[in-house]
């Protein structure tokens, strides 16, 4: 069982840029609504590609300067990052299929 | 295989969980199925001061999550898909989502609305990177920063006071010279300070680098257009039902809502609708809500015939 890894200043470097598979980031914060409902598909996603995909959650009100290194404007936004770079932006809530699509992109 | 109900119910809004509350306590199988967030549009509000039966207010996350656990109490499923195909020319109705199948005799149509766009160059451009259609999602991002709302309606005015809590300065942009929104919401918009609405003013283009930077707008009276220098705009012009794929389902409007009867009947035997979605709505969650337990009560009626 996989979930996602909470990743802040002392672990992006090494979890997000120097990641070997792609990594799904998802930008939240407590505040935010719909994030919450993001997050149990984060969590199911994490588990169905556990093998192929690493998954972690910034929370955005506690590492601001990684969210504006970004220009994370909106959340919920999920950065899927491909050899350290942004790949995909996904911004607001999005159903399980379509995250499932943009995974299965990022992963050719 | 299809997988067989007595009910399904399209969109998880007020409308489809106060549905499935009714059609559930009466024992029929009811699915719901919602593409998105369960709860609908009401989720983006911090606070709802309207629903009957909450002085104090409440968040329509908080709220809708309720209705839904309410409603999974007494039998509710609820499947997180889209709706891809529909029959309901039968009498037993085929719904499809990518995934699966499913039939029932009875289908509630609850899909609910969006938010209106203005369609003009950069808004599709500049969503995520300035131009957004939720003050609770994105407001703090704009800390000591200048916006813009553009509407004038209860949703416009709710949601400029709410981003007033970090922005230096709000500005309001609302095509009329009067706001359409509840008394009481324009007494407190007009009385904060940081604040500042610029009347009989529509926008003709969102403009900026990375993100937003300035809108162009023009008055709708004098012709005259000017430049307005902002960090983020905030669009809450209205709504529009989501219907497009219900076209040659169920009658619709000019408007493309569902024409409905008093009792929610659509004129297709076993469909009905509720909610923002239907040509009468109020556009409220209570009315939402009224409709759907409508909805559900003629269902019952229908299904026991």
């Amino acid at each position: 069982m996989s979930s996602p890894v909470t990743v802040d200043g002392s672990n992006f470097e090494q979890f997000v840029m120097q990641s070997k598979t792609p990594v799904l980031v998802d930008f939240w914060a407590p505040w935010c609504g719909p994030c919450r409902m993001v997050a149990p598909v984060v969590d199911e996603l994490a588990g169905e590609y556990a093998e192929t995909v690493n998954f972690g959650k910034v929370n955005v009100d506690e590492n601001p300067q990684i969210a504006s290194r970004y220009g994370i404007m909106s959340i919920p936004t999920l950065i899927i990052f491909k050899e350290g770079k942004p790949f995909t932006n996904i911004v607001g809530f999005k159903p399980k299929a379509e995250l499932k699509q943009s995974l299965d992109a990022a992963l050719e | 295989m299809s997988k067989k109900y007595d009910v399904i119910i399209i969109g998880g809004g007020p409308a489809g969980l106060s549905a499935g509350i009714y059609t559930a306590r009466d024992r029929f199988q009811s699915l719901l199925l919602e593409r998105g967030i369960i709860g609908g549009q009401i989720v983006n509000a911090e606070v709802v001061e309207n629903y009957p039966g909450f002085p104090e207010g409440i968040s329509g996350e908080e709220l809708t999550r309720l209705m839904h656990e309410q409603a999974t109490k007494y039998g509710l499923e609820t499947v997180n898909a889209e709706v891809t195909g529909f029959e309901v020319s039968g009498k037993e109705k085929v719904v499809k989502t990518s995934s699966d199948e499913y039939t029932a005799r009875v289908v509630i149509i609850t899909g609910g609305s969006e938010r209106q766009k203005l369609g003009i160059p950069g808004e599709d451009k500049y969503v995520g990177r300035g131009v957004s259609f939720c003050a609770t999602c994105d407001g703090p991002f704009f800390a000591e920063k200048k916006v813009a709302v553009v509407g004038g309606g209860n949703a416009a005015l709710t949601e400029a006071l709410q981003l007033t809590k970090f922005a230096s300065k709000v500005y309001v942009i609302h095509r009329r010279d009067q706001l359409r929104a509840t008394k009481v919401v324009q007494e407190r918009a007009l009385a904060e300070g940081k604040i500042e609405f610029i009347w009989d003013t529509v926008l003709e283009e969102i403009t900026g680098g990375d993100f937003v930077q300035a809108l162009k707008m023009k008055n709708v009276k004098t012709e005259k257009k000017s430049d307005l220098t902002v960090d983020g705009v905030f669009i809450a012009v209205g709504l529009r039902p989501n219907t497009d794929y219900l076209k040659d389902v169920v009658p619709l409007d000019e408007r493309g809502s569902v024409l409905t009867n008093e009792r929610m009947e659509t004129g297709v035997p076993g469909v009905f609708a509720a909610g923002d979605i239907r040509s009468s709505s109020g556009w409220q969650t209570i009315t939402a809500a009224g409709d759907g337990a409508m909805a559900a009560i003629s269902a019952g009626r229908y299904l026991s015939e």
